[in-house]
């Protein structure tokens, strides 16, 4: 095969235009740009919030002005200048909405061309949407389904109002507001997000699902999300994000909590296509993400999938502390990067209980000038007799000029336990290739072909409603090679 | 004269810079001007950083500040000594022909100003004194490769460093036999010493060099040792490291190699005994076609602990590289492995391996392993693993069904797991007496008293396993 027309091929398949790149012009409520004391008391006020709100808001602030950027990051990026982003926007609604017809149109249209529309979920997929556009939760359904069993899920600004002793108790539980710089900074200035609890051996009917969109330009989105699993319950959670095209880099920087008591299950599914900047590197969004998962009780198990294909800058390591004796952890995860894209993401397993498991499945793909890294953190402490842990992380390289690394830690402080790691990085095989063609499938096809078997691992995990989008942004990415 | 660095006002590091600026001219009364301006440059480095410490990445888990919280003299001159080091030392592995360097205490033994010549051509002798026979080869290799990064120890060498080994293999010519430097620590108060090694191999020629780390008497030692290695095209380099000091020695390793085209080399890091190893190694494969392979087995008991970082840089294209390190930790003992694999952009038709398995025996050891591979270029196939296990319950069942004892079982699956590494050793004598240093060590028998890593107890007697293998 010519070099030349692989050569064309994947630059085609490489440089695709962001598809969702729109923007709707819904008036928004704004704070004034900057970061003080005072915005952090203007969000919470502009959010009717009780007085230990604030006082947590105000003391994660007060952490964050003594904390530092990090650094170690396999990424590179100007020094964002945190006083020169927007911390609060909210489309401004005039009165409560109690059914669809009342969204607004524009809105609806967004999410049509999205192909998540509310009505089609609703009706055809069983599917509860807790829709976010900039920061307020501007409707949610499926609420009555779900409270006949018990669930809670609603945003996190009503669950403070409604249900303040579950949120006082639960939330910075696993993510304390001095964990890093940007889960600081997210708890300060957090403007909404999703609270979930299931009930006592509950398992929820529904795939809980939440839209993120960052929608006004110069916003920093500051997500929330926490989920609580009582004994014996399971949910399935999935959380998509796309943003519209912007150029100049908006920050994004989420939290995520979830508690597993004895025997819950969450699994907790993320498709994120944020925009990626465009061919050059401009503009893009920089998600710096803290996601962790608590396995608090025993037998009880957390699993991450995410696939990540968009965001100029990447930092984002979903977690799982195993701490219930036999409790589970799993990481599943496709990273594609192109252009100049940045991703350094991966997982840690910390396991302290005994009998504890986890693995961490990572697949890589870069293209373009990108840098796409894996870092992982396998922790097993002395407590955790009989631990195993089971990583491997594979990178594909498509073209000479982007980078693929991997970065795993792993430490152990007992006898008993089991780890094992093993990552490769290649190319496209070219036997492979052949063997399309040679079968009659073209390159471009056979490209498709490959990168979608060789993601398919992960793609596996993902709930059926969430497996067809995910495949739908592999084959943005891949262009016309997707069969 | 020598400096005694024992007043608790100062620490380590202020009292070296102190001691540098003191008695700079006696430092550097054998320097070349480069080395003297090395020396300038560095001390500069080393003032702005001081010993590194738990805060920098690369020595987040190698904790070096109860060692240099002690007090130790730095010799600007050699002591006169009565003992002879060919009577304190003398290497008896069978039917192994070395050529013999010593350092006593860090300083060259036997240096009469003038360098030794072997019947085929090989030069070798202290660098001080090749920096008086040799000005035009030390000032085009010193310094070179050893850079500071992440490691304010190798400035401190740079700066500070007296004396070390002089090596140069000319074009064309190979050394049949094994050229052998030993570094023997005998000293009743505590030491640092420094040395640097520059070894520069020439075109087509090859050398085998074997480096052993002793101390021979139970006060803390330290050492920084930085070696440069030069491996000219096509030439072929073997390095065994042998590392057996007391425990409470501290022994900072850092060697630096630059590959040429074509050349291949072979580096073995045994570490037996030490209170503290930090080993840096560094293979740039400079050269089209370049061939590295790098071992290195760590036995650690009681409280130990290595530190292994192995940096592989893949800077050309068709080079290969293969990595393994194994170790077996009993007791407290802790282990370090940070393997790094670079592919640079245009270093196409790569092919790196890196491997890393540990065996933990008890419940207080600790392992760090941390492969890390960075890749630009598309065209390559690397891979790495990493394992952190205990011996296979499934075979000792079966060693033990055929009625061998417990221990006799342990012994022999952790000896089966060393030998991937001893099998590596090319020189025959060599590898069957690492292989007895190997079981000796399992079974706890090996000791530092013990004058020589390869001098323990008569050579005649070979070590075996009772086991009997017609029941297997």
């Amino acid at each position: 095969m010519e070099v030349n027309d692989n050569d064309t091929i994947l630059e085609q398949v490489t440089q695709n235009e962001y598809k969702y790149g729109f923007y709707t012009d819904i008036e928004s409520d704004m704070a004034p740009r900057g970061l003080s004391e005072e915005t952090v008391r203007f969000i919470s006020a502009k959010k009717d919030e009780p007085e230990w709100m604030l006082e947590f808001r105000l003391k994660a602030f007060r952490h964050w002005i003594t904390m530092k950027e990090p650094e170690w990051a396999h990424i590179q990026y100007p020094k964002i200048d945190y006083q020169d982003i927007i911390y609060y926007s909210a489309p401004k609604r005039k009165k409560e909405l109690s059914s669809l017809d009342e969204v607004d149109p524009e809105l609806i249209d967004t999410f049509n061309k999205l192909g998540i529309s509310l009505e089609e979920q609703k009706h055809l997929s069983g599917v509860a949407v807790d829709a976010v556009i900039d920061s307020v939760s501007v409707k949610t359904t499926f609420q009555d389904t779900l409270s006949k069993h018990g669930v809670i899920f609603c945003s996190f600004s009503e669950a403070v109002r409604e249900y303040p002793e579950l949120v006082k108790k639960y939330m910075g539980s696993v993510v304390p507001y001095t964990d890093n710089y940007f889960a600081a900074l997210n708890s300060a200035v957090f403007s909404d997000g999703s609270f979930c609890f299931i009930p006592n051996g509950v398992r929820c009917p529904l795939e809980l699902s939440t839209y993120f969109r960052i929608n006004a330009a110069n916003t920093g989105q500051f997500e929330r999300t926490l989920i609580v699993a009582e004994a014996g319950s399971y949910v399935s959670y999935m959380e998509g994000c796309t943003a519209p095209m912007r150029d100049e880099n908006q920050l994004h920087a989420a939290i995520v909590e979830i508690i597993a008591m004895d025997d819950a299950e969450v699994k907790y599914s993320t498709v994120q296509n944020w925009y990626p900047g465009n061919k050059e590197g401009k503009g893009g969004v920089y998600n710096f993400v803290t996601k962790r998962g608590l396995c608090k009780g025993k037998r009880s198990k957390i699993s991450w999938t995410q696939v990540e294909t968009g965001s100029a800058i990447t930092w984002k390591y979903p977690s799982c502390v195993l701490m219930g004796d036999n409790s589970v952890g799993e990481f599943y995860s496709v990273a594609v990067t192109n252009n100049h894209q940045q991703a350094d993401t991966g997982s840690k397993m910390i396991h302290i209980g005994k009998n504890t498991r986890s693995t961490i499945i990572s697949k890589g793909i870069s293209a373009g000038q990108s840098n796409n890294s894996y870092r992982g953190l396998v922790k097993i402490l002395s407590g955790a007799v009989n631990s195993r842990n089971f990583s491997q992380c594979d990178s594909l390289l498509l073209g000479s000029k982007c980078g693929a690394h991997t970065f795993p830690y792993i430490e152990t402080k007992n006898e008993s336990s089991i780890v094992e790691h093993e990552a490769t990085t290649s190319k496209i095989s070219e036997d492979q290739l052949f063997y399309c063609n040679q079968r009659g499938i073209d390159t471009e096809k056979a490209i498709g072909l490959i990168v979608n078997g060789y993601a398919k691992e992960v793609l596996n995990k993902l709930p059926m409603e969430f497996a067809v989008e995910a495949q739908k942004l592999l084959s943005i990415t891949l262009e016309g090679s997707v069969g | 004269m020598s400096d005694h660095l024992t007043q608790q006002i100062l620490d380590l590091d202020e009292l070296l810079i102190h001691q540098f600026k003191e008695n700079k001219e006696l430092i550097s009364a054998f320097d070349i001007p480069k080395v003297s301006a090395l020396r300038e440059k560095h001390i500069k480095d080393f003032v702005e950083k001081g010993f590194p410490d738990s805060s920098q990445e690369n020595w987040r888990f190698t904790e070096v500040e109860s060692i240099l919280d002690q007090s130790f003299i730095h010799d600007l001159q050699p002591l006169l000594s009565n003992n002879n080091i060919e009577e304190l030392f003398r290497c008896e592995v069978h039917n192994f022909d070395t050529e013999i360097i010593s350092l006593l205490n860090g300083w060259y033994q036997g240096d009469d100003g003038s360098m030794h010549t072997s019947p085929e051509g090989v030069v070798y002798g202290s660098l001080r004194t090749a920096m008086k026979t040799y000005p035009e080869l030390v000032d085009k290799y010193y310094g070179e490769i050893a850079h500071c990064m992440n490691n304010s120890f190798v400035s401190l060498n740079t700066a500070m460093v007296q004396d070390g080994v002089f090596i140069y293999v000319p074009d064309g010519v190979t050394f049949s036999k094994t050229l052998q430097i030993i570094k023997i620590i005998d000293r009743n108060e505590n030491v640092f010493i420094q040395n640097r090694n520059l070894i520069i191999l020439g075109r087509n020629s090859q050398l085998n060099l074997m480096h052993c780390d002793d101390s021979i008497n139970h006060s803390t030692s330290l050492v920084n040792t930085v070696t440069e290695i030069f491996v000219g095209e096509n030439a072929h380099f073997e390095l065994y490291k042998l590392q057996n000091l007391n425990d409470m020695s501290g022994l900072i390793n850092s060697t630096f190699i630059k590959q040429e085209a074509n050349s291949t080399i072979k580096t073995n890091t045994l570490t037996f005994n030490c209170g503290m190893i930090r080993n840096n190694i560094e293979v740039a494969l400079d050269g089209n076609g370049a061939h590295a392979d790098v071992f290195g087995l760590y036995l650690m008991d009681k409280k130990q602990h290595v530190d292994n970082q192995i940096r592989i840089l893949h800077n050309q294209p068709h080079c290969t590289s293969n990595e393994l390190f194994k170790g077996i930790l009993d007791d407290e003992a802790s282990a370090v492995f940070n393997g790094y694999i670079y592919v640079a952009r245009d270093a196409q038709k790569t092919n790196a391996y890196q491997n890393n398995n540990n065996i933990q025996l008890k419940p207080h050891a600790t392992i760090h392993t941390m492969p890390f591979l960075e890749i630009y270029a598309d065209d390559v196939k690397c891979s790495h693993g990493a394992t952190i296990g205990q011996l296979d319950q499934e075979a000792m069942f079966y060693l033990r069904s055929r009625g061998i004892s417990k221990a006799n079982a342990r012994l022999l699956l952790l000896y089966a797991f060393s030998a991937d590494i001893i099998k590596h050793i090319s020189i025959e004598a060599l590898k069957t007496r690492i292989d007895d240093m190997v079981k000796k060590r399992l079974r706890g028998e090996l000791s530092i008293c013990e004058k020589c890593v390869l001098h323990c107890g008569s050579p005649e007697k070979e070590y075996h396993f009772e086991i009997d293998m017609s029941k297997i």
